[in-house]
């Protein structure tokens, strides 16, 4: 507890528990780099404290020469040779710790390995994420996209991977980074340890709309877990009334070529799963609230709200747009 | 013997340009070319610096809409690009080219027209960069441009060829210098400058010349493998083609991570001599400085994987990066401890280059400090690609290296110019850029460990990040103020400032003993050294050797460990064929942007210059098959 | 304190004069030798990245080289192997002889190695041709010519240099800076063998052994 005071000075002072930040830790991997981070700030703070005193000393000397004239303070060479040795042995003992105090960290981070963990299949897109969950029952994918679930207490092991460019993902309540390579997978353990929503943003510069690329991350109770994964398998509803109806064909027609609704014909692969849109708490990555009112925005004009993404403006009057909207609206 | 008036004479005679346009171009003197590269790199500073205070005043609010995304990654990757290879590792070489043979009392550097050489071709990079910039081709993909992203397939045109081909210039100019001083360093010392008696300005020149001739291979190999990969179709970095797109991380930091020493070893040579003079005692623990530098060189090259953490590399690996990153606390620290020893012991004045070497410390340790976190590989992964890491090198980049630049500046600035720089407005600059860089930049921790990214060109509001972004811009603006003043003073003082005398300092080492400004012959005899500051040898008269000749261009050659004379070596005279050649050379590596041809169609007009550069005049053969017939 | 220095540098007492030394040196003694070495560090660290690039690919491979590349045709590669260390004598000839300062057999030795360094040109384009692979079908491939092209470059280079010295010590007097010339040329090519062999060894023996 001692080693957190001085990050707890820090956060009160910068007022900053985020959805987003290492400093608010609500996982075990970003616990043990908080607690890390206190003991890197006791050590080092009290180093800079050190070399200041040092030079703050030699100076007020200059001072004080001025005013009592003599220079009353003589120091020998000898005296500063034992001083380089003093020197060198506190800055061992700080790297120690501090060496030291980085592989715990990393062990407590790595704990988990080996226990079989809920697999999820996180791949990196410009500029959205592609999530698929391994359902332990049947062994078969449930894909979603931009906002991962995770359940409380757990550990989940994301499995990263990139379909294009290097993205990094990043949930920093929960855990460190860890980056997402084309050809390659990348293993990241979550045990996420409070319920709540938290926002994740790729951290790896990756083009145009790299600013555009955050994840809506809900950790929940485990049963509450498991009715949401249970109903993401689910096909998409059908539309009910006769504008979401028309919005369903006009779907069909003009965007079913880049997006999959479960249950229908869409199932274009360049774009997010939209089968349980509606559940979802924003749409393009994080880039909007999850409004009828921005579906429309968005469907209008995808350039105008994310310059350079790749889903395009599909000509399309307000009507339809209204219509395909609503449509939408219905993907619980 | 001569006496010394008409020595004077026949030595700036012998030494002195021809006037006009014909012998700008063709000058060889160390000092007007490391001018002309202290000018040009101010310049980019100033533009960069620009860019930097646009970008700053787009992330003031959040969904801010001043720039496009487009401009903002164009913006960091030029700000980021030029500051690193066109500003902070040329400026830190000018300075060498500049002072090391000054500092060893001899006339010109060991390849004069190397050096003007590697000028030019540094130019051309400049202009490759900032013309294509005026021609809508900027590169925007950062200062290190990560494959695949800046592969054939997601970065069609010419941007990313721009940005590798400046790198091939600027790499090559900076080899290309590194040769010679670090030549000039081990053969040219004066008789008894041994290296025992070598100030530590020149031994961290003459490590970071190594350091640069070791890594910087890397980079070129690196950046000519994207443009195949862009160009003719290699797979390098394409997963799919048997490719691996780390393979460009490792050679990248492989060369990158020196390259940050690279720019911070001359700046701690600068601090040296700095705190020497103004302590006015000999720096306390000049060994152990040299060897902290030399240990920081040696570690710097097995820590690259330390910007690579978050990739997914081995663990155990990763641990050991950690600790020889971390490692490089025990050396940097020392040093600093030795410089606050010496004021310590010493008797201080508060002159301004001594004020930035204050600034400097008191800047430097917090970014060193913060470069130890970042070490830690566990730490690392909520700290990379972050605003802490933005924190991070700006403070060891600017507290580390530019204010230890600065500080140089003004030391140095009587030397070249004759003239004292004001010191009130010195003070000015001074606290301004300090004071603004502090303000500016370490609200910068706080948003990185409040989830900022880097390289975002805007963020949504409600993320409690506005109001330090808002004291991050400010504070930049107050320092870009503070580095008007600066320069404005150093303007103002080229013309009214007070004379400097020679040695305004009373400087420990031997670039004070001449004239300033410094003639082009520099000094009119060639030092004894005795000691590891030649010019505190209690105001008896400098020791010196005659014998080096007037009348033509001459320098001496010594041995390396003992630095005993061996023999004179004829200095080349001005010529414009390392103008032609750099020109020639620029040519083929534009060119080779748009064919691969360039490359073989470009060699031919290169080799010409070459052999012109290297074609010895000497008289036709009177012996032999080809002998001249009468 | 500022500026109370007089406009005059430091008296000078003179305690020797240098005029007696020589006007030049060979071997380690010029500066140019150690120009040429720093030259040589340069593109030694470029060979031994490209051939930590060559290793690094291989070991990411899961086969090397890729299924259905050839490996590498030894015949010519060794041809040229063979040529490259035989041109070694004539070579360490030449060097002596510019040491001993002998203008005859420095003129005779450079342009005998101008005509070797051509006819060694003849195995290395056939090199070529047998690789098995071109530089545009995988990672391998590419990284195979990368090698081959870096070294072939210096010889071209260091071949180029020979030439023109050669013309211009037939149609020049040779004085001492000239045999220095010489011999960092020769040390040059020297350096060019060397660089060789473990790009040999590389691209010959890891295809195999693996
Ligand atoms: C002048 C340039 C410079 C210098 C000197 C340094 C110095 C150091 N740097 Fe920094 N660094 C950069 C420039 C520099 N860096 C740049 C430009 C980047 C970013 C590149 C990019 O991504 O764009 C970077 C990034 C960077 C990273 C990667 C971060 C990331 O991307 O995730 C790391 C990680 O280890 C790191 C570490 C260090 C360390 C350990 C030092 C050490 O050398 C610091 C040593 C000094 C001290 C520690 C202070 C003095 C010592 C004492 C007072 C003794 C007592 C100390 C202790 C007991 C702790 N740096
Ligand atoms: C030495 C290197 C250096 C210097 C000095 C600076 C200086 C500054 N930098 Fe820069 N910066 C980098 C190196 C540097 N930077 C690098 C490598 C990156 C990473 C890029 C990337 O991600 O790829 C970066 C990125 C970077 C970012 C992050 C962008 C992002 O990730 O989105 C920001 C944002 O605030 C920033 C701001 C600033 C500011 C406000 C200054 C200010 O200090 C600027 C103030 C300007 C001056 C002090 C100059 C004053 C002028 C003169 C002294 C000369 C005047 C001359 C004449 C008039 C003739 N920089
Ligand atoms: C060419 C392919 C393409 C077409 C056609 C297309 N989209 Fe998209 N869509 C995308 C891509 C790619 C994204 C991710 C964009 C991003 O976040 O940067 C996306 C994102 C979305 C999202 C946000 C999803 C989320 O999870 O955040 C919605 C909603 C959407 N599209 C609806 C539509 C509708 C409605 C149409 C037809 C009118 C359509 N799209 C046509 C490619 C396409
Ligand atoms: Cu994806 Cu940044
Ligand atoms: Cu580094």
């Amino acid at each position: 507890m001692m080693k957190r005071l001085p990050v707890g000075v820090l956060l009160a002072l910068a007022g900053c528990s985020g959805v987003q930040s290492p400093l608010a830790p609500s996982g075990r991997e970003a616990d043990a780099l908080f607690s890390l981070f206190g003991l890197m700030m006791v050590v080092c703070g009290a180093v800079y404290v050190l070399v200041m005193v040092g030079l703050g000393w030699s100076l007020w000397r200059v001072y004080r020469r001025r005013t009592v004239a003599a220079d009353s303070v003589s120091i020998s060479d000898r005296t500063l040779d034992r001083g380089v040795w003093i020197a060198a042995g506190i800055i061992i003992v700080g790297l120690t710790t501090l060496i030291i105090g980085s592989f715990i960290a990393d062990r407590a981070m790595f704990r988990a390995r080996g226990r079989d963990a809920m697999l999820v299949r996180v791949t990196g897109h410009q500029w959205w994420w592609r999530i698929q969950y391994r359902d332990p029952a049947t062994g078969s994918w449930i894909e979603t996209a931009n906002e991962l679930h995770l359940p409380v207490g757990g550990t989940t092991r994301m499995s990263l991977g990139s379909a294009d460019v290097i993205h990094s993902f990043w949930v920093p309540n929960v855990a460190g980074k860890l980056d997402m390579i084309p050809g390659r997978r990348n293993l990241l353990d979550l045990t996420p340890r409070r319920e709540g929503w938290f926002r994740g943003q790729c951290a790896e510069f990756c083009g145009l709309q790299h600013a555009h690329m955050a994840l809506d991350v809900k950790v929940e109770s485990p049963a509450a877990f498991n009715a949401w994964l249970a109903a993401q398998a689910r096909p998409a509803m059908t539309p009910g009334n006769g504008i979401a109806a028309r919005g369903a064909s006009l779907f069909a027609g003009s965007c079913a070529a880049c997006h999959v609704v479960g249950g229908t014909t869409a199932h274009g692969r360049a774009g997010p799963d939209l089968t349980h849109v509606a559940t979802r708490r924003s749409i393009a990555a994080g880039t909007l609230a999850m409004t009828r009112n921005n579906l429309q925005g968005w469907i209008a004009q995808p350039q105008a709200i994310k310059p350079g993404t790749s889903m395009p403006a599909v000509p399309m009057n307000p009507t339809d747009i209204n219509a395909v909207a609503a449509y939408l609206e219905g993907l619980k | 013997m001569k006496a010394p008036a008409d020595r004077r004479l026949q030595l700036e005679q012998t030494w002195s340009d021809k006037p006009g346009l014909w012998g700008f171009l063709t000058t060889v003197d160390h000092k007007r070319i490391a001018a002309r590269y202290i000018v040009t790199a101010m310049l980019l500073m100033f533009l960069a610096g620009m860019l930097a205070l646009d970008m700053r005043w787009q992330l003031s609010v959040p969904e801010n809409t001043r720039m496009t995304p487009q401009l903002f990654n164009e913006s960091f990757s030029l700000h980021g690009s030029t500051m690193l290879f066109l500003v902070s590792v040329p400026l830190m070489e000018a300075l060498g080219l500049w002072l090391v043979p000054l500092m060893l009392g001899q006339r010109n550097m060991a390849f004069p027209r190397l050096s003007a050489f590697s000028f030019w071709l540094y130019l051309g990079g400049v202009m490759t960069l900032w013309v294509a910039h005026a021609l809508d081709i900027t590169p925007d993909l950062g200062w290190f441009e990560y494959p695949p992203l800046s592969g054939p397939s997601y970065s069609p045109g010419h941007r990313a060829d721009i940005w590798a081909q400046m790198i091939t210039f600027t790499e090559v100019a900076a080899l290309a210098a590194s040769v010679n001083i670090a030549v000039t360093i081990l053969k040219m010392r004066p008789p008894g400058m041994t290296l025992a008696r070598m100030p530590v300005f020149l031994w961290a020149q003459l490590i970071s010349s190594l350091m640069t001739i070791l890594s910087m291979p890397a980079i070129m190999l690196v950046t000519s493998m994207l443009i195949a990969d862009r160009m003719v179709s290699t797979h390098f970095f394409a997963p799919a083609g048997g490719g691996d797109v780390l393979l460009f991380q490792h050679l990248f930091w492989f060369f990158g991570h020196p390259e940050v020493y690279i720019i911070f070893i001359p700046a701690t040579g600068f601090v040296s001599q700095i705190v020497e003079t103004f302590s006015r005692r000999p720096l306390f623990g000049h060994s152990v400085v040299v060897l902290a530098i030399m240990a920081i060189g040696a570690l710097a090259f097995g820590l690259w994987v330390h910007h690579m953490f978050a990739v997914g590399l081995p663990r155990l690996g990763n641990n050991f990066y950690t600790a020889a990153s971390m490692a490089i606390a025990l050396p940097a620290g020392l040093q600093i401890f030795c410089w606050i020893a010496t004021m310590w012991s010493g008797r201080p004045w508060l002159a301004t280059p001594m004020l930035w070497v204050i600034g400097f410390i008191a800047t430097f340790v917090i970014g060193g400090l913060s470069g130890i976190m970042t070490a830690s590989a566990a730490l690392d992964l909520q700290l990379t690609d972050t605003y802490f890491i933005v924190a991070h090198f700006h403070y060891v980049l600017i507290g580390g290296a530019i204010f230890p630049l600065f500080g140089a500046f003004c030391y140095w600035y009587p030397k070249a110019t004759g003239r004292l720089m004001s010191e009130r407005w010195g003070r000015w600059a001074f606290v301004l850029i300090v004071g603004g860089f502090n303000l500016g930049f370490f609200p910068m921790h706080f948003l990185g460990l409040m989830g900022m990214p880097r390289r975002v060109y805007t963020y949504p509001p409600g993320m409690g990040w506005d109001l330090l972004n808002q004291v991050a811009t400010a504070g930049s603006a107050i320092s870009v103020l503070g580095g008007l003043v600066f320069v404005g003073n150093a303007l103002w003082s080229f013309w009214r400032g007070e004379h400097a005398g020679s040695d305004p300092w009373r400087g420990s080492t031997l670039e004070w003993a001449g004239l300033s400004p410094t003639p082009p012959y520099n000094l009119a005899y060639t030092p004894a050294v005795t000691s590891l500051t030649p010019m505190w040898n209690g105001g008896d008269p400098l020791r010196a050797y005659d014998g080096i000749a007037l009348e033509r261009r001459e320098v001496l050659i010594t041995s390396v460990a003992d630095a005993a004379p061996l023999y004179r070596q004829r200095s080349a005279s001005a010529s414009v064929w390392p103008f032609l050649s750099a020109i020639a050379v620029t040519a083929m590596f534009l060119g080779s942007i748009f064919t691969p041809w360039a490359v073989a169609i470009g060699s031919v007009p290169i080799a010409a210059a070459l052999i012109g550069w290297f074609w010895p005049q000497r008289e036709r053969t009177m012996t032999g098959l080809l002998r001249k017939r009468r | 304190m500022i500026g109370i220095q007089p406009a005059d540098p430091r008296p000078v007492e003179i305690v020797g004069d240098l005029s007696g030394l020589p006007a030049s040196a060979n071997g380690a003694r010029n500066v140019v030798w150690w120009g040429n070495i720093g030259f040589m560090l340069i593109e030694g660290t470029g060979f031994a990245l490209a051939i930590a690039a060559y290793l690094y690919l291989a070991t990411q491979a899961p086969h090397w080289p890729p299924p259905g590349d050839a490996v590498p045709g030894l015949l010519w590669s060794s041809i040229f192997t063979v040529g490259l260390l035989l041109s070694a004598i004539p070579n360490l000839w030449v060097r002596r002889r510019a040491l001993a300062k002998d203008s005859r057999g420095v003129r005779a030795g450079v342009l005998a190695m101008s005509i070797i360094g051509a006819l060694l040109l003849i195995p290395r384009a056939i090199e070529f041709s047998h690789l098995g692979v071109k530089w545009y079908t995988d990672g391998y491939g590419s990284v195979l010519w990368l090698l081959l092209v870096l070294h072939t470059s210096h010889v071209i280079t260091d071949l180029g240099d020979t030439v023109v010295q050669a013309v211009w010590l037939f149609t020049h007097e040779i004085g001492e800076d000239q045999f220095a010339d010489v011999e960092d040329n020769a040390n040059y090519w020297t350096f060019v063998v060397v660089t060789w062999l473990p790009v040999f060894a590389v691209i010959h023996g890891v295809p195999r052994l693996t």
